[in-house]
C-alpha cells in the first residue's frame, strides 16, 4: 500500500487556493508568470507558497535568483524557506541544480514525496509551477490535488495555441476547476487567441505585453516586480 | 525530522485501510522501507509509536513490524543490475542526504556503474510502504 496520498490533504489543510500555471506547449512563459504572480501576490500582503513542479528544468529559482545553500528545515516534515516572503520548493534543494533523467513513475514519486513532506502550513495561495503538456506531472496534480485551478499560459502564436487548445480541452471534459487564459509575450494586438478562448467558453484573462526588461530582471525579485511585464501581472492577478 | 511526515502517512493510510476493511481497531501493521531512502529505524519507530498514541481509538495493542528492503537498481541501456549499498561509498554526504530526502535524486547524482547511462530503473527498495494491515472487526 502506497501511504504517502493520505497525507496530501492534511499538509493542504491550510492552504485556502491551489492555483497551478499550465500550459500546453513548452517556451510560453509560465515559470516567468508564476514567480511573478507570487511575486505579485505576495507583495499584496498574500501569504504564498510556490512549489516548482518542473523537475527536468526547473527554473523559478533562476528566476527568484534563488540558489539553495543546503537543504531545508526538517520539523515534522521539510519547511520550504521564504525567498521575497514567497514560501519557495522545488527539487533543486536535492539536486544541486544536476540533470536527471526520471521515467513517468519517478515523476509521480517525486510529487508524491514532496507533496507528503512539504509543510506549507498557513498559505492564502500555493501557485504549482507545472511544466508543459498533459504529461505525468499535470496528471498527478489532478489526481492528488483535485482543488486545483488551472491558469493556462499560451503565446499569440498559433502553434503555441493548437497544443493549448488541447490541455484546455482536457481540462474542460474533466471538468476541472479552470480559471482561464492568459495570453503571454504579446507584440500586436490581436483577437486570434481571445476569440480562440471564448470559443471554448474558457475566460481570457488578459495579455501581457511582451516586455524586453525581463530578461535582464531574470535573478532579481525588485527589478522584476518593477517591469511592465509585472504591472500587468498585477492585473491578472486581481481577476483571481 | 521528516521521517514523521512520512510515519503519519503511514499511520494515515492504515487508519484509511482500516475503515475501508471494517476493522474497528488495528492490531499489526507491516511496513517495508527500502534501504535507498536511508530511514533511520529508530527515528522512524519514535514517530510511529507517538502517532499511535495520538490515534489511540484507531489502535489495540498494536505491533509495528519494519523491514528493510535491499534496493536493487537495473540499467535501462545495458541491464546491468546493482545495490545501493555498492555505490553509497562512492555519494557525497550531501548527495546521501539529498537521496534520503528524495530517492530518485539518485537519477541526478549517480549513474549505472557499468555504462555510466542515467536511464535506469529503481527495481525494489526505494522507500516507505505498507505490506499489510491486521486488525479486529467485533
Amino acid at each position: 500500500m502506497e501511504p504517502r496520498p493520505s497525507v496530501i490533504q492534511t499538509r493542504l489543510k491550510d492552504v485556502n487556493r491551489v492555483i497551478a500555471v499550465a500550459s500546453g506547449k513548452g517556451g510560453v512563459g509560465k515559470s516567468m508568470v508564476a514567480s511573478n504572480l507570487a511575486l505579485s501576490l505576495a507583495k499584496q500582503g498574500k501569504k504564498v507558497g510556490l512549489l516548482d513542479l518542473d523537475l527536468y528544468g526547473p527554473s523559478s529559482h533562476l528566476i527568484l535568483g534563488f540558489n539553495p545553500d543546503g537543504f531545508p528545515d526538517e520539523e515534522h516534515g521539510i519547511i520550504p524557506q521564504e525567498i521575497h516572503d514567497i514560501k519557495f520548493m522545488s527539487l533543486v534543494y536535492f539536486s544541486e541544480d544536476k540533470p536527471g533523467a526520471f521515467r513517468g513513475d519517478d515523476v509521480t514519486n517525486i510529487i508524491l514525496e514532496l507533496l507528503a513532506i512539504t509543510r506549507w502550513d498557513d498559505l492564502d495561495y500555493l501557485i504549482l509551477d507545472l511544466p508543459p503538456g498533459i504529461g505525468d506531472e499535470t496528471l498527478d496534480v489532478i489526481s492528488y490535488i483535485p482543488q486545483t485551478e488551472f491558469l493556462v499560459v499560451t503565446t499569440p502564436s498559433k502553434v503555441a495555441f493548437g497544443a493549448v487548445e488541447k490541455l484546455l480541452k482536457i481540462l474542460i471534459e474533466g471538468k476541472l476547476p479552470l480559471l482561464g487564459v492568459i495570453e503571454n509575450m504579446t507584440r500586436d494586438s490581436s483577437e486570434y487567441i481571445s476569440k480562440k478562448v471564448s470559443k471554448l467558453n474558457v475566460s481570457y484573462l488578459g495579455y501581457l505585453s511582451y516586455d524586453a526588461q525581463v530578461e535582464d530582471a531574470i535573478g532579481d525579485p525588485l527589478k522584476l516586480l518593477e517591469t511592465n511585464l509585472s504591472k500587468d501581472i498585477l492585473k491578472v492577478s486581481k481577476k483571481l | 525530522m521528516h521521517e514523521w511526515a512520512l510515519a503519519e502517512s503511514v499511520i494515515k493510510s492504515s487508519i484509511a485501510a482500516a475503515e475501508k476493511e471494517n476493522l474497528k481497531k488495528i492490531t499489526e501493521i507491516n511496513i517495508r522501507l527500502g534501504e535507498l531512502q536511508q530511514i533511520a529505524n529508530d527515528i522512524f519507530k519514535f514517530a510511529l509509536n507517538e502517532l499511535v498514541e495520538t490515534y489511540s481509538d484507531k489502535f489495540q495493542d498494536v505491533k509495528i513490524n519494519i523491514e528493510t528492503e535491499e534496493t536493487e537498481l537495473q540499467c535501462k541501456q545495458c541491464n546491468h543490475t546493482w545495490q545501493f549499498k555498492d555505490m553509497k561509498n562512492k555519494l557525497s554526504a550531501d548527495e546521501a542526504e539529498a537521496i534520503h530526502f528524495i530517492p530518485e535524486v539518485a537519477f541526478v547524482h549517480t549513474r549505472c556503474p557499468k555504462c555510466g547511462s542515467p536511464d535506469f530503473l529503481i527495481v525494489k527498495g526505494r522507500g516507505v510502504s505498507v505490506s499489510s494491515i491486521k486488525g479486529i472487526k467485533e
